[in-house]
């Protein structure tokens, strides 16, 4: 599922040369702390048991409150997937991006 | 708290946020619905492939029924939706903010 996201969204980068990982370090100030929230929320759900996992299908890497690795990389990877989504789309549309998002850009 | 409230209560954070703390809110823009249009469906494919009950009669990821509405679309809790808009919405829009006080604006042309 996780190789499907990349699949599905990083040829942005490179086909419309959206510069979102070469902008990484904005990137990573966007994700981190929305991220952030979400692993609480994530960790409250699993120790609520609001949520739970099948072990068997899982690479049996777990991280601190019991959050299995593959938790982290989709709060890295799915965040990723919409930036590239969004810059993606301004970049097909520029003129969304002029009219909508760059009123000062130079 | 259960799924379903704190999956309302994420909306709704992300939802007042964006139009009360950032400027130029994504909720009013064109861009943002397009970009989650193409995102919809490839969440309910995931969503489907993570929670639909495989052969040995379990799913990739499993739910305390006490937790949510019951409501599935794509064999996921429709609570799901909540999470992702919830997510993208936020996460968009701080790439936004930092695009707007001018941090790594533009593309870096090489």
């Amino acid at each position: 599922m996780l190789a499907f996201t990349v699949c599905g969204s990083f040829w942005l980068e490179i086909v419309l040369k959206t510069n979102v990982l070469r902008r990484w370090k904005r990137a990573l100030l966007s994700i981190l702390p929305i991220s952030t929230l979400f692993l609480i929320w994530d960790a409250y759900a699993i120790a609520q048991g609001h949520w739970f996992f099948n072990r068997d299908r899982m690479l049996g890497i777990y991280g601190p409150f019991d959050i299995p690795l593959e938790e982290f990389l989709f709060f890295i990877i799915v965040p990723m997937a919409a930036i590239l989504t969004i810059e993606g789309v301004t970049t097909v549309k520029p003129h969304l991006r002029e009219k909508e998002f760059g009123k000062d850009e130079k | 708290m259960i799924y379903s409230d704190i999956a309302v209560a994420a909306v709704f954070v992300a939802v007042c946020v964006d139009l009360f703390i950032f400027k130029n809110s994504l909720l009013t823009r064109l861009a943002f619905w397009l970009s989650y249009m193409i995102i919809l469906p490839f969440q309910l494919m995931t969503n489907w492939w993570l929670t639909h009950l495989r052969s040995d009669g379990k799913a990739i990821v499993m739910y305390d029924p006490d937790s949510i509405t019951g409501y599935r679309i794509a064999a996921a809790p429709i609570e799901d939706l909540l999470f992702g808009f919830a997510l993208v919405l936020s996460v968009m829009g701080l790439w936004e903010f930092w695009g707007r006080r001018g941090f790594q604006r533009n593309k870096i042309s090489r």
